[in-house]
């Protein structure tokens, strides 16, 4: 197939998911477009090993195949409506899955050598949700070995590169969703996060990326890493792109016992103008819905925490978080200083749970059920050379550690410890909403995208997830968006929101997109 | 509470990982690296404080153990990397190397002392 797009392909890769589902539902576009034209992109910015190295597998002629196949769920009428419940929501659109969650037919990996060939007996159920919503699944992504690392760099295939600039890192660990993403190769993408694998790469690339509450959606056929902290996240290329694949996967699942039993609100009506912010539950005193044609976010208090915008912050990201604060405060929101005493804690507790579950969870990476296996003598030895060869630097670092403060002697001082100040953490979100904040809005990292290898230091990598962390252990949504740029590198602002509250996170998020506009790229 | 090369010895074979030579001691100069930024957990004052056993409130609800198998859309054979009969396929034992003689190594691996491991 040409490399080069078509004027057609062109149009087709600019249009939101939603628009580009309703054109072929609608026979306005073939069934194959949207893939066709992904595909097309991805040759064209060289997504795979040479280039970007976002794509680790891909199979066009598979991809091609299953976009002619969805023909028969086209639209009996001209004009029927492809939204929610039709079974259309995403007919049609070329979709990119990170390579920890299982899908049929392309290899899971999970960046790693001990999963090379690896290919998923069953499907994730995000995968098949949006399969059955008429996707089409066109690349598997590279990613930090076992979603181990904030920068993509620790692939056994191979660091990813930023398309922004192609110098720099696009994040992790789902630096591969996130670049495939902001290289116009999808309009949506899933990545996982366990300490803010989503949020910050979107907010390297320029792009969206939400973590839904613990619990929100299904983790049936994602590779464990820290089962207290995972969740499937999404990426989008804008607000709009996030909620819909998040419609899509959201709910309970009786395949993942973690997964709640809630409706699902449907999240695209939060950029109704005329849709209320809701009163909060534990606020004292009910707050009075905004009428139509009242500012969109009137009502609605969010909350900036003191401690995400320290005298260390770059001058430069504060002033674009100024800037948002302002247009939030300009769509009717009241902006109120809060604090979460805890934050600074976020990183030693994250680093000492994430890695004590991950060496539980990795354990099963041993040579026997699937996988690579190297020959020793003896069932040990077989292990031992098995997963000393199979597993990169970082993985067996943190497996060690993990093992560390497990092992007899230091699990109290340790494990036990982390898990206190983990409820500690935890609480600040409890007491911040329960005292009548919404969301809170905060940068969701320190600093744009460095550039590759600039971080050689563990601990250094680590702190890249200092603003994204405390969301995962405490279980609460969050969401990173666009808010401008620091010598043409993207900076992302996060809304972060009680549990099961992504509509209000939503809300705040479609109105402040539509606020800064162009200005969310400068 | 710094690691010694003795400490990574011993967790790298709980965990079965063999380590060459050259890694101990870059890795307990990591390891030991990362852990001095833990320090800063043993000043909380957490005497009062439960340690978190759950995410959020709704997560976890019980249900019926029952329902259908979840179908595999390839054999098991077709992704393990050895497999007879329906087990997998594992090395003997170094210990069962030569049965009758004293086993030279009294590791924690001797639990698992069949060459077969049955599927799921």
């Amino acid at each position: 197939m040409s490399a080069s797009l078509t004027p057609a392909d062109a149009r087709f890769l600019a249009m939101p998911a939603a628009t580009l589902r309703d054109a072929i539902a609608a026979n306005e576009a073939p069934p194959t477009a949207g893939v066709a034209a992904s595909l097309r992109r991805a040759a064209e910015v060289g997504a795979g090993r040479d280039g970007l190295n976002s794509i680790l597998w891909s199979d066009a002629d598979a991809a091609r195949g299953e976009a002619e196949a969805l023909a028969d769920r086209l639209a009996p009428a001209v004009g029927e409506r492809a939204g929610r419940g039709t079974g259309r929501e995403l007919l049609g659109v070329p979709v990119a899955i990170k390579d920890n969650i299982a899908t049929l037919r392309l290899p899971t990996t999970c960046g790693s050598r001990i999963l090379e060939g690896y290919v998923s007996p069953y499907e994730a159920t995000v995968v098949a949700r949006l399969r059955a919503a008429g996707a089409v699944v066109v690349a598997k992504t590279n990613m930090d070995e076992f979603a181990m690392g904030s920068s993509t760099e620790n692939s056994a295939y191979g660091p990813a590169l930023n398309p922004v600039d192609r110098t720099r890192v696009p994040g992790g660990s789902s630096g591969g969703s996130a670049a495939a993403v902001a290289a116009g190769i999808v309009r949506i993408a899933l990545g996982s996060e366990t300490g803010g694998s989503v949020r910050q790469p979107a907010a390297f690339c320029g792009i969206v990326g939400v973590k839904p509450t613990y619990g929100r959606v299904s983790r049936y056929g994602l590779v464990a890493f820290a089962s207290s902290l995972d969740q499937v996240g999404v990426f989008g290329k804008t607000v709009d792109d996030a909620a819909l694949a998040m419609e899509i996967i959201a709910g309970s699942d009786t395949l993942d016992a973690t997964s709640a039993d809630l409706d699902v609100p449907p999240y695209r009506d939060a950029a109704l103008a005329d849709v209320p912010v809701r009163p909060l539950r534990a606020a004292a005193g009910a707050l009075a819905p905004v009428a139509a044609g009242e500012a969109p976010l009137a009502g609605m208090v969010v909350g900036r925490p003191k401690e995400y915008f320290p005298e260390s912050l770059d001058p430069r990201v504060r002033e674009k978080c100024d800037r948002a604060l302002e247009r939030l405060r300009a769509l009717g929101a009241e902006v109120r200083d809060v604090s979460l005493p805890h934050t600074d804690l976020a990183i030693p507790v994250y680093y000492i749970l994430a890695p004590a579950e991950a060496s539980s969870n990795l354990a099963r990476f041993d040579g026997v059920r699937y996988g690579l296996r190297l020959g020793g003598d003896g069932l040990k030895a077989m292990y031992e050379a098995t997963r000393s060869r199979g597993f990169g630097p970082e993985v067996t670092r943190r497996i060690l550690l993990g093992t560390y403060v497990l092992s007899a002697g230091y699990y109290d001082a340790y494990y036990r410890k982390a898990q206190q100040v983990r409820t500690l953490v935890t609480q600040d979100f409890q007491d911040v909403f329960a005292s009548g904040v919404h969301v809170l809005f905060t940068p969701t990292t320190p600093t744009t995208a460095f550039p590759l290898g600039a971080k050689s230091d563990p601990y250094e990598m680590y702190l890249s997830d200092i603003f994204t962390a405390t969301a995962n252990l405490g279980g609460v949504p969050a969401l990173s968006l666009p808010i401008g740029a620091v010598d043409g590198l993207p900076v992302g602002g996060q809304i972060i929101a009680p549990h099961f509250a992504e509509f209000d996170m939503f809300k705040a998020a479609f109105a402040l997109e539509r606020a800064l506009g162009g200005e969310a790229r400068a | 509470m710094a690691v010694t090369e003795q400490d990574l010895r011993h967790i790298a074979a709980l965990a079965r990982l063999g380590l060459p030579a050259e890694r101990v001691g870059p890795l307990v100069r990591e390891l030991n690296g990362i852990l001095e930024h833990m320090a800063v957990l043993q000043k909380v004052d957490t005497a009062t404080v439960d340690p978190a056993v759950s995410v959020g409130a709704v997560a976890m609800p019980l249900r019926s153990d029952e329902g259908p198998q979840i179908p595999l859309a390839r054999a098991r054979a077709a992704f393990a990397p050895a497999m007879t009969d329906g087990f997998f396929l594992v090395p003997r034992l170094a210990t069962h190397a030569a049965l009758g003689t004293s086993p030279d190594d009294s590791s924690v691996d001797d639990e698992l002392d069949a060459d077969l491991v049955e599927a799921e």
